[in-house]
């Protein structure tokens, strides 16, 4: 499988205070499941942050679709966004718009024709359960309906890399099992997912899941599946 | 519809727009309002100071003063002769002696009709080329005829009028310039405020993809449409009060005043000053949205 994402020697500091991440290294393969788990304050939503192309770290080498984003003039980054989904603990919907529109603002981004979006925006109302919400605004959806509508939002234009920031938090069991299942589709599709998440019975759900752990800022690797270099075989 | 002006319902959607409910179109409809004002006053004062400059510098007024009523004639007849035969005089006009009478009678009272008060002949010329070389040229002429005649140039007199009325019409176009300012820094304020207020959906956009220009044009197409409005409100205000003062001025039937009018080149300025308006926001509102993107990655 070919290495999708790659940080080496990773750190951020946000102004002149301690690092918040140091020394990330590690390597995603296209196609692969991954969970980001650690407690609260460990850096997950700043590592989250790099992936999604909001932040530039302070030191070390990121790579993503086999282009240096670090050092990558900022006109040069939007293109790459347009590959990335991402869903937001917050959901970080637009409240002025309905349902629909914030379905389909990816694919506006993206200069696609109106057709084709309804089609796609109809098309995955219907795939997350909302197809009768369709007109509402975000202020008139519960959490969990907000959620389908974030993640509907973030899937639509068929990102290569699905990046997710607790996406569980804030539905029921039933519901997150649902969401779980979708992202498990997703990834047979090919996207490759990155899940941060508390919920350590996620994890147990998806087979193939690698996971990733971050502690004061640093990454552990339980697995060394995601060390970079990449472990191979005969390594100790 | 074209230009900055189009957008998608949906894209329009974006920004909610609530056009004449904001401050924007009116600060501009006010300043457009001014600056037709300023262009109108600027472009007749400066056609004054160049009708000035072209056609009374042009006329000089030569006396005789000469109190021999049979000598002062024959020297006025034979200058007008003189100088009708010159290369640059276009026309040569003695003033009648009745005319001259009731020139001065406002101060003179019936005086200035008794026949033995000496007054002297004047002769109006008119140039076609008033340069100091011709101007030299005609008063060495008029010389060689009648020694004492006086030579007044209009311009001379005029001189001060007509310096004065060039720097009015320079203030004008400093207060049009300064208007132009104005503008374009309430664009400014106008653009933050709205970068502040829709500071989310800009960030939301950024993540899934958008570049600076689609996130500028949403704001361009905004301003756009407050300047066209606020800047048509002001422009036709404007208009409606020149075209009032200029039938007002009509009214005083003078040449001066009335050299100060205002032709087709400039009333195609005054037009144009909408256009300028809305252009002048659109590329302000465009640098604004660019410059504080460029501050986020």
């Amino acid at each position: 499988m070919a290495t999708i994402v790659q940080f080496e020697n990773v750190g951020l500091r946000y102004g002149t205070g301690a690092e918040t991440l140091s020394d990330i290294s590690f390597s995603l393969t296209d196609g692969g499941f991954y969970f980001l788990t650690g407690p609260s304050g460990a850096g997950k939503t700043s590592l989250l942050r790099l992936l999604y192309l909001t932040q530039r770290p302070s030191r070390g080498l990121i790579r993503i679709f086999g282009e240096d984003v670090v050092t990558a003039a900022r006109d040069k980054l939007p293109p790459f966004r347009r590959r990335i989904g991402v869903v937001f603990q917050d959901f970080r919907l637009i409240p002025h718009l309905s349902a629909f529109d914030n379905i389909a603002l990816p694919l506006r981004v993206a200069g696609a024709a109106e057709g084709e979006i309804t089609k796609s925006v109809n098309e995955m109302l219907e795939w997350v359960g909302l197809t009768e919400r369709a007109t509402a605004r975000p202020a008139t959806l519960s959490g969990g309906e907000q959620q389908r509508v974030a993640i509907a939002r973030a899937v639509i234009a068929r990102p290569e890399i699905l990046v997710a920031d607790e996406p569980t938090g804030n539905v029921d069991p039933e519901m997150a099992a649902r969401l779980l299942h979708l992202f498990d589709g997703l990834n047979k599709l090919g996207t490759t997912l990155v899940i941060a998440t508390h919920d350590l019975h996620l994890l147990s759900r998806i087979s193939n899941a690698t996971m990733m752990r971050i502690d004061n800022g640093r990454l552990s690797d339980p697995t060394g599946l995601l060390r970079y270099p990449p472990r191979r075989p005969g390594d100790v | 519809m074209i230009g900055p002006f189009h957008a998608a319902p949906a894209i329009r959607r974006l920004l909610p727009e609530g056009r004449t409910v904001g401050t924007m179109p009116w600060v501009i409809g006010i300043m457009m309002f001014l600056t037709v004002l300023a262009t109108a006053a600027g472009l007749a004062l400066s056609n004054a100071s160049s009708g000035l400059q072209s056609d009374i510098a042009r006329k000089l007024t030569i006396q005789l003063p000469d109190a021999n009523a049979v000598r002062r004639n024959a020297l006025s007849r034979a200058i007008e002769t003189e100088l009708r035969n010159a290369v640059a005089v276009k026309t040569v006009d003695r003033l009648e002696d009745a005319e001259l009478q009731r020139l001065i009678a406002p101060w003179l009272g019936d005086v200035a009709g008794e026949a033995d008060l000496p007054l002297p002949a004047m002769i109006d010329v008119e140039l076609t080329d008033a340069s100091d070389a011709n101007i030299r040229q005609i008063g060495e002429a008029v010389k060689a005829i009648a020694p004492t005649a006086r030579i007044d140039r209009h311009s001379s007199w005029l001189a001060p009028l007509s310096d004065l009325i060039s720097s009015l019409s320079w203030v004008a176009r400093g207060l049009v310039a300064l208007m132009a300012i104005a503008t374009a820094a309430t664009v400014v304020l106008a653009v933050r405020a709205a970068l502040n207020t829709h500071g989310e959906t800009i960030a939301i956009m950024h993540l899934l993809g958008a570049n600076d220009m689609q996130i500028s044009k949403l704001f361009e197409r905004r301003i756009a449409l407050d300047a066209l409005f606020g800047g048509l409100g002001g422009f036709v205000l404007g208009l409606t009060v020149v075209l009032l003062l200029r039938a007002r001025l009509g009214a005083f039937g003078s040449d001066l005043l009335g050299s100060g009018g205002l032709g087709w080149m400039s009333w195609l300025v005054i037009a144009a000053l909408p256009v300028m308006g809305v252009t002048i926001s659109i590329f302000v509102a465009r640098y604004t949205v660019r410059d504080s993107l460029s501050k986020s990655l």
